[in-house]
């Protein structure tokens, strides 16, 4: 589904990522882990579009595609999905009218027609209730003065309604609560398909006690250093990250 | 008919195209409108046309607009308009009591009287001065008549129509009264509009005032507007303006309120060629309230410069100001908004903001909050912020599979919307929405540009 293949990075003359290789499949799921600053958000926002980063080398191919000649809003229609860090609060835009113009475009993309008002919040209804969010976010404006946890919660439900073939988790665990982390986790959990990948970048094994990985990648200094199977999670909560720094793996 | 010769002066010109014509304007005119001439020409004569020198003016260059040769209609031509017309010219199409003036003398199309409430007078300011002097006399002149604005002076001096609109006490006007003002001309034209509200204590009205250009000639456009609200009532002023490129607009506007009275006024520049809107609100009376708004769109080389005064000179009396801007290529934007905070005016409470969005690295903003506070139990705010699009927040919408364009709309209109929201005419606020979306498009305006002679 995904091919990275020696994706070399800058940012304003800084080369962030030096070299990273990555195949996801359809119907895995993959853990990115690793210290701060190691390039994770970096890696995720070339994946997505953001325009900000300098790409010296390398190439990604999503579905067949050339991914990085997509605009942004191109690779969303195809499939790909970003869950933010930090989402960003757009005050003045309603969150119903954002979403119902994100729905309908990924429907236009597939040749389908466009919701009605009716059909629109039917679906948000059904989608709601799926990921049992109570809260009422959607008569506001998106994500403004939403609480941390408010706003991951509202990526998730996002993500709910657009179905997308590879979902990119950028830490959609930090800043939750107990009772956030189920309701996410078991979210992304009842979206799993074995159509669909998901990619999540997090620093604790506690999400991936409810979302088990079929592969874990550490990343450090823009290079996947260390790759294993779920119980490398486990490994790096005990040892930290030292434990990879100083190389004795490898 | 009058042609204004190049070689002298422009204020000389002015001058003596008045002095030239003084029975021509006299005549038909009401001894109201007669008796300010001649003080007024000698003001405007003294201050002339203001350059960047003059504070009040240091941000908008007048000077080359007053330099064009301009014919004046200082009689009334009568060239219809045919009203059907009129609205495919994005002038928003509502269920109001519709009148229109052209070239700033009135006409009364659709016969609006007939469905008015009782009382209401809504007409020709120079034929009501005329037949009902009583209605006129004591207010006429009465706030503009204070001001040192040239414009204004010039005004009084070539004044002979406009508007009027009277509304008794304790009366309320339901549907909206839509006032168009259209300027039509085959050579350039230079147009004196002057018009007069009086709404009586307890009365309500709310009016839409759309002006709009209908021909690609030149327009020097110089409208005043006096309007006193008596006490305990509601006035709503909402103003549309387009103009095309070749338009300068000098509207000035004059409100005072009577004691527990409220004004909301918005003022939507859609699009023109210099537009300086001055509006000044006075009050008169406590526990008044005036919420005055505005949102402006320029690009190209257009100029848009909103000149504020809030004269709080009663205790207990409360103004907002909201005015926004959002400006594209090389054009260029003032906002200046004083509140002057009389001695006695103690529990004041007035706020002003101004935001402003620049989508190109040529385009200016020039914003000049003052607050001049002699009383010291008072309330004040003020904020101004000159930004760009969010980049990020342009970036998600993408993510999330919105287009470039799309998404770029979807921000503009999100920081036109706290102005928008606020008019209180909700068919309007929805025609305004998609005039916005229009000129956002580049839909308004164009039209123009390429209309033939
Ligand atoms: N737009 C930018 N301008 C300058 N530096 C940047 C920019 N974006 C990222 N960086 C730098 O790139 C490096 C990697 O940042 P990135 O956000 O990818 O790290 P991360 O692994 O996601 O860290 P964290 O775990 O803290 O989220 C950091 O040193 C960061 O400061
Ligand atoms: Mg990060």
């Amino acid at each position: 589904m995904l091919s990275i293949k020696n994706l070399r990075a800058s940012v304003e003359g800084k080369e962030i990522l030096k070299g990273i290789n990555l195949e996801v499949k359809t119907g895995e799921v993959h853990a990115i882990m690793g210290p701060n600053g190691s390039g994770k958000s970096t890696l995720a926002n070339i994946l997505a579009g953001k325009s900000d980063y300098e790409i010296l080398e390398g190439e990604v191919t999503f579905l067949g595609q050339d991914l990085l000649e997509l605009s942004p809003e191109v690779r969303s229609r195809s499939g790909l999905f970003l869950s933010f860090q930090y989402p960003v609060e757009i005050p003045g835009v309603p969150m119903i009218s954002f979403l119902k113009a994100s729905v309908n475009e990924h429907r236009k993309f597939k040749g389908l027609a466009p919701l009605t008002a009716g059909e629109f919040l039917k679906l948000m209804r059904a989608k709601k209730d799926m990921l049992h969010l109570d809260t009422e976010l959607t008569n506001r404006s998106v994500n403004e003065g939403f609480s941390g946890g408010e706003k991951k919660k509202n990526e998730i439900f996002q993500m709910a309604m657009l179905e997308p073939k590879l979902a990119i988790l950028d830490e959609t665990d930090s800043g939750l609560d107990i009772d956030a982390l189920r309701i996410v986790a078991e979210g992304v959990n009842a979206l799993k398909t074995p159509e669909n990948a998901t990619i999540i970048v997090t620093h604790y094994q506690r999400l991936l006690d409810y979302i088990i990985p079929d592969f874990v990648h550490v990343l450090h200094n823009g290079r996947i250093v260390k790759t294993g199977g779920k119980e490398l999670a486990f490994e790096l909560e005990e040892k930290g990250y030292d434990w990879i720094k100083n190389g004795n793996d490898q | 008919m009058s042609i204004i010769s190049e070689k002298i002066s422009q204020v000389d010109q002015l001058v003596s195209l008045f002095e030239q014509n003084r029975e021509v304007l006299a005549r038909g005119s009401s001894p109201i409108l007669n008796r300010m001439r001649e003080v007024s020409i000698k003001r405007f004569a003294q201050t002339g046309i203001p350059d960047l020198k003059n504070e009040d003016y240091k941000y908008s260059r007048l000077k080359p607009a007053f330099e064009n040769s301009y014919r004046q209609e200082l009689v009334r031509e009568s060239g219809l308009i045919n009203l059907n017309e009129i609205f495919k010219n994005n002038i928003p199409e509502l269920d109001a009591h519709l009148v229109f003036l052209v070239n700033g003398w009135f006409y009364s199309g659709n016969n609006p009287g007939a469905e008015l409430p009782k009382g209401v007078v809504l007409g020709s300011l120079e034929q009501i001065a005329n037949e009902q002097p009583d209605l006129i006399q004591n207010y006429l002149n009465r706030q503009a008549g204070l001001s040192n604005d040239p414009f204004v002076a010039l005004n009084t001096a070539f004044a002979k129509d406009g508007f009027f609109l009277f509304v008794p006490k304790g009366v309320v006007i339901e549907k909206p009264v839509q006032i168009i003002n259209l300027l039509s001309s085959n050579e350039n034209l230079m147009a004196t509009q002057r018009n007069l509200i009086v709404a009586e204590a307890a009365s309500l009205v709310k009016l839409v005032v759309c002006d709009q250009t209908l021909t690609p000639v030149s327009y020097l456009f110089n409208s005043v507007t006096e309007v006193f609200i008596g006490q305990d009532a509601m006035v709503d002023v909402y103003s549309i303006q387009n103009y095309h490129n070749q338009s300068t607009v000098i509207n000035s506007a004059f409100y005072r309120q009577q004691r527990n009275s409220v004004l909301n006024t918005g003022t939507f520049s859609l699009h023109g060629g210099l537009i300086r809107n001055n509006l000044k609100v006075t009050f008169s009376g406590d526990h008044s309230e005036a919420n005055v708004n505005g949102l402006s769109f320029t690009d190209k080389k257009q100029h848009i410069d909103n000149f504020i005064i809030i004269e709080h000179a009663s205790p207990n009396c409360l103004s907002n100001q909201i005015y926004k801007n959002i400006l594209d290529d090389e054009s260029t934007g003032a906002f200046s908004g004083r509140i002057h905070v009389a001695r006695d005016a103690q529990q004041t409470n007035a706020f002003q903001r101004n935001n402003n969005v620049l989508l190109s690295d040529k385009a200016k903003m020039q914003t000049k909050p003052q607050l001049i506070i002699d009383a010291d139990d008072v309330k004040c705010s003020h904020g101004a912020t000159v930004g760009q699009i969010d980049e990020d927040a342009l970036f998600f919408l993408r993510a999330r599979g919105i287009g470039e364009k799309d998404a770029r709309m979807m921000l503009m209109n999100a920081f036109a919307h706290e102005v928008v929201q606020k008019i209180t005419i909700e068919p309007l606020r929805d025609r305004i929405d998609e005039l916005i979306e229009k000129r956002l498009n580049g839909e308004i305006g164009r039209s123009h540009d390429c209309k033939d002679k």
